[in-house]
């Protein structure tokens, strides 16, 4: 790589921040340049990136949409104490959900040491997931419980009135929450493909099996890889927001069916 | 003809908070009539109606609905319980087409989408050329037509109607009420209305039932209840002159 830089450069380049905008631009020109013909270590860390992020969202979505819909829509003893819990993990440090997933897949932890094929390794893609998973859970469980709580208590009742189940009102309150619950997910997609701290403990940024877009880009900084590194963020930009314009599309089609 | 009670309510009292807000000893609603319920704000007139739907188990007391009892410790199994629906006071629609909202309840029931049951429906209350609109953009007048057009596609035995007339203009008054009419007589469907529409209630009911205070004051057919009220308060209230 032509632009690795040495610890006397980056002194030079502080001392005189004309060269550091031309770095920079040429980083820019030559990112665009990488997204554009695309080369296999970048395409392994987008496709990995988007596997662990995607399959996490997935699972936390098929479990916090019906947690936050039971939050909002019913009240039991441990009710409170859940609401807090969700709002806690919520605004909880990332890097902390991934020490307490690093301790509890950990040879000698809690899970680590049955060994069972169900509980994934350390260090691996499926350990990034389930970190992932426990950080975008809290999201959508608390979007979801706001949006469903939006939603007037007497259309559940009319709904039970022309017959509905406790479940079919339930699902149809969820329905009539949509976009509220759009919003859920999209908030526990950006809360994690975004996410750095958490996978790099729990992944190890492992090049080819555990490196993803984020840890890369720290990885490629650190280096002085900065076209690479910035080549990275551009298509972290991207996918963020062709992602979310995708959701919004989803939101927009629901919201007059 | 001998009535025959569709309900029957025995010793009921509910209460929200440890306070009661309706006692009623005993009251018979018969199949196929028309019972309007009358009385001041905050009588418990809607509260009787959600005991009548099954939505709240009385505190105290029992429904009898068709020999099934419902009260505190025995639910309403639900085949029975869809054989009762309301249109309460605000149309309360799904942000989904005119359409869809009166299919909702078929869904329900399992039936897959029955498009002619639900544009009969629909035609009935006069909006076929609404069918396709987003019922949240409806006018209050067309949103309470189609809350009745989603009722009617049920074909329920009882419908109650929590003053489904209230805030509309004249047309859409007749029309409810014609409507409502028709299914009495076509269907011998029981309709319990509450109205703060005496006239209303005069024009469509065959007995007429007085709360105050949670308490049934007075029960009569329609023409006694407004010619000679058995009660004071009743004539007091039919003249329009009680102080609440
Ligand atoms: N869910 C509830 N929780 C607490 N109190 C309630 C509840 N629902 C009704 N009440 C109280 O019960 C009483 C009867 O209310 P209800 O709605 O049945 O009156 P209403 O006769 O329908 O009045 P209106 O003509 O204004 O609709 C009122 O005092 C009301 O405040
Ligand atoms: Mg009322």
């Amino acid at each position: 790589m032509c632009c690795c830089l040495q610890e006397s450069e980056y002194t030079s380049i502080l001392l005189h921040p004309e060269l550091f905008i031309n770095e920079l631009w040429h980083g820019l020109q030559q990112a665009v340049e990488l997204v554009v013909h695309g080369s296999a270590p970048l395409t392994e860390v987008v496709l990995l990136s988007l596997r662990v992020s995607g399959i996490a969202l997935l699972l936390s979505t098929l479990l916090g949409v019906p947690v936050g819909a039971t939050l909002g829509l019913t009240r039991f003893p441990t009710h409170k104490l859940l609401v807090a819990l969700t709002y806690t993990g919520m605004g909880f440090p990332p890097v902390v959900i991934g020490l307490f997933v690093y301790l509890l897949l950990s040879r000698s932890g809690p899970l680590g040491q049955f060994g069972s094929a169900l509980i994934p390794n350390l260090f691996t893609s499926g350990a990034m997931i389930v970190a992932q998973t426990i950080i975008a859970l809290p999201l959508v469980a608390g979007f979801t419980m706001a949006a469903v709580m939006a939603v007037d208590p007497l259309l559940r009742q009319q709904m039970i009135a022309l017959g509905a189940t406790r479940w079919q009102a339930a699902l149809t309150i969820i329905v009539e929450a949509r976009a509220g619950v759009v919003v859920a997910v999209i908030a526990g997609f950006g809360g994690i493909i975004s996410e750095v701290g958490a996978v790099m403990l729990v992944g190890g940024n492992i090049e080819g099996r555990t490196r993803v877009l984020t840890t890369a880009i720290v990885l490629e900084t650190r280096k002085g890889n900065f076209e690479f590194a910035l080549a990275l963020g551009l298509i972290l930009l991207g996918i963020t927001f062709i992602i979310n314009a995708l959701m919004m599309r989803l939101q927009g089609k629901t919201a007059n069916v | 003809m001998t009535p025959n009670p569709c309900y029957t309510l025995l010793d009921i009292g509910h209460s929200y908070g440890g306070r009661e807000v309706l006692r009623i000893p005993r009251l018979e609603i018969n199949a196929g009539e028309i019972l309007a319920v009358v009385g001041p704000s905050g009588a418990g007139k809607s509260t009787l109606l959600r005991l009548l739907n099954f939505l709240e188990a009385p505190t105290r007391g029992q429904v009898i609905f068709d020999g099934h009892e419902f009260s505190a410790d025995r639910q309403m199994p639900l085949t029975v319980r869809r054989r009762v629906t309301t249109v309460s006071q605000r149309p309360m629609l799904l942000n989904r087409s005119v359409q869809a909202n009166v299919e909702y309840g078929l869904r329900l029931r399992g039936h897959r989408a029955n498009i002619p049951a639900a544009l009969a429906a629909i035609e009935q209350v006069g909006l076929l050329g609404l069918t396709h609109q987003p019922a949240l953009t409806l006018s209050g007048g067309e949103a309470q037509r189609v809350a009745l057009a989603r009722a009617l596609v049920l074909r329920p035995a009882v419908l109650l109607l929590d003053e489904p007339t209230a805030n509309l203009d004249p047309y859409n008054v007749a029309l409810i009420e014609n409507t409502v009419r028709d299914l009495n007589r076509q269907h011998h469907t029981t309709l319990v209305l509450v109205t703060h529409n005496l006239f209303q209630a005069q024009r469509l009911a065959q007995r007429v039932a007085f709360l105050l205070d949670g308490t049934l004051v007075e029960l009569a057919r329609a023409d006694r209840f407004f010619q000679t009220p058995q009660d004071p308060r009743t004539a007091a209230f039919v003249r329009g002159d009680m102080v609440y």
